[in-house]
């Protein structure tokens, strides 16, 4: 507890050691997957299990990155990834905005089927939607994936929108409504600006959630040309099961641009879910 | 902007009584929300909802892409197949044990971590930034990480559980029937603790400050200041937290499938994995959904439970 005011040194030790045990805990696997992926194959079998190689190499990541699909792989997860993030962040503004904002008929019933859909197994509707894309003709296409991953994150990404659009007072759409805009005119000049955290927040959200996703892709796309990156790098793994270096090295670079979006929203997110959590 | 279309603009809308006025507010209430809303709500009926129906429906029926022929409504048949297939009633017995110890570890270090960072220590906020980390590693990499560190031949794991006299040799505990849950049951500790943390985190910094410092005037110790204040004020949160929770590791696939696809002989299936693996390996789409439905009337039963017991326990 910060209010204790002399505090006991054992205490002290024993903080700065859970400190360091949760920092191991989580940073060690991925320590360990740039430490193989760094590792030449020839060390590989004689010191696969040292904590420290002797010598390191990049050739892993360079063979991964110009002799294999890997920069086909991520570029249709970008792809997916970030149509996904772009049209669920879209829709979900509006209807955050429409919770935040409106009382009306059906209120309550669309925000508890929008509950529901965060409680079932969406596993449960994998052979309908299947279905429904095969006859659409849609398997193997990049659409399907972005249209049934923005339906899947609307929920959440409305709730997380509501409690950014709730955080902005009321008065100002009023002043500008006042002022001669229409509400619509109003969303986009006065709250959109307000709210940019909050957008951020949802976009990265969604983005690492269909970055990694991997059960409907492998369902809906088995052409190697239009795998996303987890499905990709499944393939690669079963295929080339001893080639350590290349697999670890290509898991790094997968786990570059989830990274990269979580450090500049990881402030944010917390934000956001603290000052929901709060109110709530 | 003009001054007079203002004007006329605010006139008609605040007079009341007025036809124009009322339909503008029937406009605003009826209308305007769903111009907000529709987009969402389209998509969610189309892509979610109308395939849950259609799954549902597809549990009476025989749909199996190998054979097109054998395809038709067959009532409850896949219900009475459910009720003596061996593999069912083992990944139900795996799904608990994969829920409860995911969710008691996630948790339990979940709240560790949240109380560390509600205190105050020199480079906190690099040190949540890391320590939230796992969160955004993509699962499936997760799971391939997990496995590989398993893995005697390139993992470190099999070595120091031999050395410290668990295992009696480094072999990889993912191909023991024995011990083989354990696999994914750490990877997904290791990925869930940032959640738990994050939302304790927020539900810790509502407690008012001023609690600790009458406690510590009036000589509580630090166990005392845990269990009285710190506990209750979290009941609530952990309580919402748990119970969403514990639905979603339920339905949690994806770690599973890749760490051990439901093997060694079935010891890792979960209802989840079990449900794709039919639908994806076998494609035998009318008995995935049939898993499906009774993994859903689970939870349902589940979630009821856990309501009523909130609502006794909120009465006393």
């Amino acid at each position: 507890m910060s209010a204790v005011k002399n505090p006991n040194p054992a205490l002290i030790v024993g903080k700065y050691a859970a400190l360091a045990f949760y920092l191991i805990f989580a940073l060690f696997p991925l320590y360990w997957l740039l430490k193989i992926g760094l590792t030449p194959d020839a060390l590989i079998y004689s010191e696969g299990t040292r904590l420290f190689p002797s010598e390191i190499t990049f050739s892993n990541f360079t063979t991964v990155i110009f002799q294999t699909d890997f920069v086909a792989y991520f570029r249709n997860s970008l792809v997916v990834s970030l149509g996904a993030a772009f049209f669920t962040t879209l829709f979900a503004a509006g209807a955050g905005y429409a919770f935040s904002r409106f009382v009306f008929a059906g209120k309550r019933i669309i925000i508890a089927l929008m509950l529901v859909t965060q409680m079932f197994p969406l596993l449960m509707i994998i052979a309908p939607i299947y279905k429904i894309v095969a006859e659409l003709g849609l398997l193997n296409s990049l659409t399907s994936l972005i249209v049934v991953y923005t339906a899947f994150n609307i929920p959440f990404a409305t709730f997380l929108m509501q409690s950014f659009f709730d955080g902005i007072p009321k008065d100002l759409e009023d002043a500008a409504m006042m002022d001669g805009c229409s509400r619509f005119q109003a969303l986009c000049k006065v709250v959109f600006p307000l709210t940019l955290p909050g957008l951020g927040a949802t976009l990265g959200f969604v983005f690492t959630a269909a970055w990694s996703e991997l059960l409907f892709a492998l369902m809906l796309i088995s052409k190697n040309d239009a795998m996303t990156f987890p499905v990709g790098l499944l393939t690669f793994v079963s295929k080339f099961s001893v080639d350590w270096g290349q697999m670890m090295a290509a898991g790094v670079l997968a786990l570059i641009p989830s990274c990269l979006f979580f450090i500049f929203i990881q402030r944010y997110l917390v934000q956001g879910l603290t000052s929901g959590a709060v109110k709530g | 902007m003009e001054g007079k279309p203002v004007i006329d603009r605010a006139q008609k809308t605040v007079r009341p009584g007025e036809t124009r006025a009322r339909r503008s507010l029937y406009l605003q209430y009826m209308v305007e929300p769903f111009f907000y809303l529709s987009p969402a709500i389209l998509l969610i009926g189309a892509v979610i909802m109308i395939p849950l129906i259609i799954g549902i429906s597809y549990s009476f029926q025989s749909i199996e892409l190998l054979k097109p022929f054998a395809s038709g409504w067959i009532g409850f048949e896949n219900y009475v197949d459910l009720w003596s297939d061996r593999k069912f009633w083992i990944a139900m017995e795996n799904t608990l044990f994969w829920t409860f110890w995911s969710i008691t570890f996630q948790f339990l270090l979940g709240l560790g971590l949240a109380m560390l960072l509600n205190t105050q220590f020199f480079g906190k906020k690099l040190f949540q930034a890391l320590v939230f980390l796992p969160w955004a590693v993509p699962t499936f990499l997760s799971a391939l990480t997990w496995a590989w560190l398993f893995n005697p031949v390139i993992g470190p794991l099999p070595h120091w559980l031999a050395a410290l006299g668990i295992l009696s040799e480094p072999y990889n505990i993912l191909g023991d029937p024995e011990l083989a849950m354990w696999g994914p049951i750490t990877a997904n500790i290791w990925f869930g603790v940032p959640f738990f943390a994050i939302t304790l985190l927020a539900a810790l910094q509502s407690i008012p400050g001023e609690l600790y410092e009458a406690a510590e005037v009036d000589g509580a110790t630090p166990w005392q200041t845990f269990t009285k204040i710190t506990l209750p004020f979290l009941a609530p949160m952990i309580a919402i937290t748990v119970m969403l929770r514990t639905i979603w590791i339920a339905n949690f696939a994806d770690l599973i499938f890749v760490m051990t696809g439901g093997g060694p002989a079935n010891s890792t299936q979960i209802l989840s994995t079990y449900i794709f693996t039919t639908a994806f390996r076998k494609l035998d789409f009318g008995y995935a959904s049939t898993i499906a439905v009774a993994l859903l009337v689970i939870l349902l039963i589940y979630a009821v439970i856990l309501l009523w017991l909130r609502k006794k326990l909120v009465k006393i």
